[in-house]
């Protein structure tokens, strides 16, 4: 039986061949990541060179010194108000956005009818299904001078506010539009782990007379802990990959002050100008950021709470 | 919460429920009403619409928007573009993914915990978008229907979710059994295992149709003909760089070109978002289901 076979420590050739149609399911696959994944990341030695298209990838020259494109990106001023919007938006978005779906979660789960639980629940994962270009579209559309927010403010006493143009609201919308955009989609993981939780600990509780605040905080926070401490852990590793689709779509002229952020000036300056090396360069330097925070947050959550995703 | 409390609730708890009823019925307005109000302003008067004023229902029929919408020609051209991306798109990656999926959830495959490895490193790390663009290009993809497809072919993400379909979706019995009926290892994920998995064929179906269909940056980055381009930069290029006003027919009096203009954004919105919006309250349940199944491993 093949079953037992993994617990023999050096498998025989003859095992690991009897697998071979295994293999063979997962070769589009494995195809398809070495090609779309691991070759871009070879392809990143173009950040110390001086690509040329013409001769490719290997051929292109060195650049002199190695770290050229380096030290131009953080020789301008746009590389450190690139770094600082994307710090920014991503910590505000973390602190924000993140416990939200964890506190929807836990509300949800007290709505005691099992059919009005599940409605909410359908309706707030619905906007997960919008594509960046159409919630953008939506945003400017409803907050425009004569939408209907500025109508709403404006018969409030408010004055009509350029939303979508002024600096100082970019980061409300980005943020405020990505928890309408995730918030449910997101709360469906804590939400499993709710329902995961053995009915014998309200009944305990119960019996102790907790109230519901009470067993809110010390049934279901502790225990859906792992699993929170789990997503924040995958959040703060994609803490600098912040939506720059989005991000685009929502920058104008007036607002790039703001809204420029790492991912975006690499788009413009690698595509739209084709400085393939200094983009790449900059987009390395993104990475590496992204790749060491992700690093630290796992090992300080290891060490902590004894959880961590590798 | 399944369990029912056969004691009275107290002061607290009725409070507690009430302000919690209270926050969730504005949640779920905060969430639907900007959708139902790019819908009747889709087919409001534009007089009302642009008066900003709160649409609840719809005040005074217009219809000229729309009529305008479905005879703009260059919009369907990225309908159908979008159709075909979406389509042809789904089945490359359905085609790379289940088979790998199934091959992964197997324990006794020799091998299994490095594979993964590869897989799931590319979700921390990845080359960027200049080394990917030059990839494309030394691929000889650029503007082609492949510079859609390819990029987005694989996501590690649902190739987890759907691993951890197979994982606790097949008995391990039900192999062995088939394995003493002299059943191969493709006999099996072709004959029993694919057949017992409609359902994560489902989600994964709704995952990548879904991001198939809201593709943008790709096309903006790896398509260069306007005939070539989906529906998601059309919907940009109408609403977002404002070329609406340049939908109407030449005819038009100024004033009722005007009128359309902002009336045709929110026309544009809704028939790009459609069919998603359509397809979601048959399709959700298989959402959520996967959304789960992805949250056990995740």
């Amino acid at each position: 039986m093949k079953a037992t076979n993994i617990y023999r420590r050096t498998p025989s050739l003859k095992a690991i061949l009897s697998c071979w149609q295994l293999y063979a399911l997962l070769i589009p696959a494995l195809v398809w990541v070495f090609v779309f994944a691991y070759y871009p990341m070879y392809g990143l030695i173009i950040a110390f060179k001086d690509y040329k298209i013409r001769a490719g990838i290997l051929a292109s020259p060195w650049a002199r010194p190695a770290f050229k494109y380096f030290m131009q990106f953080f020789s301008t001023s746009i590389a450190w108000q690139a770094i600082r919007n994307t710090v920014i938006i991503s910590l505000e978005s973390l602190v924000i956005a993140f416990p939200i779906p964890v506190v929807f979660a836990i509300l949800l789960n007290q709505i005691q009818k099992k059919s009005v639980q599940k409605t909410i629940q359908t309706i707030s994962y619905a906007p997960y299904f919008m594509s960046n270009v159409v919630v953008v579209s939506v945003i400017t559309v409803l907050f425009s001078a004569n939408g209907v927010v500025n109508s709403i403010a404006g018969s409030l006493g408010g004055k009509t506010i350029l939303f979508t143009s002024l600096p100082q609201w970019f980061r409300a919308l980005f943020i405020g539009s990505n928890i309408w955009q995730t918030m449910g989609f997101n709360a469906v993981i804590f939400i499993a782990a709710l329902t995961a939780i053995s009915p014998d600990y309200y009944e305990a509780a119960t019996i102790d007379g907790a109230s519901r605040f009470q067993k809110i905080l010390h049934i279901e926070l502790p225990l859906i802990m792992p699993t929170v401490i789990l997503m924040l852990i995958l959040a703060i590793g994609n803490i600098m990959n912040i939506g720059y689709e989005k991000a685009y779509l929502m920058q104008n002229g007036s607002n790039t002050i703001v809204s420029e952020l790492i991912s975006t000036y690499v788009y413009k300056v690698g595509l739209q100008t084709a400085q393939y090396s200094f983009a790449t360069a900059v987009g390395l330097f993104n990475s590496l950021v992204n790749f060491i925070i992700l690093i630290i947050a796992n090992k300080a959550a290891k060490k902590l709470s004894g959880i961590s995703i590798f | 919460m399944t369990h029912k409390s056969n004691m009275k609730l107290s002061a607290a708890d009725l409070a507690f429920n009430a302000i919690n009823v209270i926050i969730m019925a504005f949640v779920c307005i905060i969430i639907i009403y900007p959708l139902y109000y790019v819908l009747l302003a889709s087919v409001t008067d534009p007089v009302i619409v642009n008066s900003g004023k709160p649409l609840l229902w719809i005040e005074r029929l217009y219809l000229n928007g729309f009529a305008e919408t479905l005879s703009y020609n260059p919009l369907w051209t990225a309908y159908g573009n979008t159709i075909i991306y979406t389509l042809s798109g789904t089945a490359v990656s359905l085609a790379a993914t289940i088979p790998a999926a199934y091959a992964l959830s197997r324990k006794d495959m020799y091998g299994r915990k490095p594979v993964m490895f590869i897989f799931t490193f590319t979700m921390f790390f990845s080359g960027g978008i200049i080394p990917l663009y030059i990839t494309i290009r030394s691929l000889g993809l650029y503007n082609s229907i492949w510079a859609m497809i390819m990029p987005a072919a694989v996501s590690v993400y649902n190739l987890i979710v759907c691993r951890s379909f197979f994982e606790s979706g097949l008995p391990d019995e039900l192999l062995e059994a088939a394995k003493i009926d002299g059943c191969s290892d493709f006999g099996f994920f072709f004959k029993i295992a694919l057949p017992l998995s409609t359902t994560i064929i489902a989600v994964m179906c709704l995952f990548y149709a879904t991001a198939m269909w809201n593709q943008f940056f790709n096309a903006l980055m790896y398509l260069q003909d306007d005939n070539k381009m989906p529906l998601q930069v059309a919907l940009r290029n109408l609403v977002l760089m404002n070329q609406a006003n340049q939908m109407g027919s030449s005819g038009d009096a100024m004033i009722t070109k005007q009128k359309l203009a902002e009336q045709l954004k929110y026309c544009v919105v809704v028939v790009s978002a459609a069919p998603l919006l359509a397809a979601y309250p048959f399709l959700q349940k298989y959402f959520a289901k996967g959304v789960t199944l992805g949250a056990v491993k995740g």
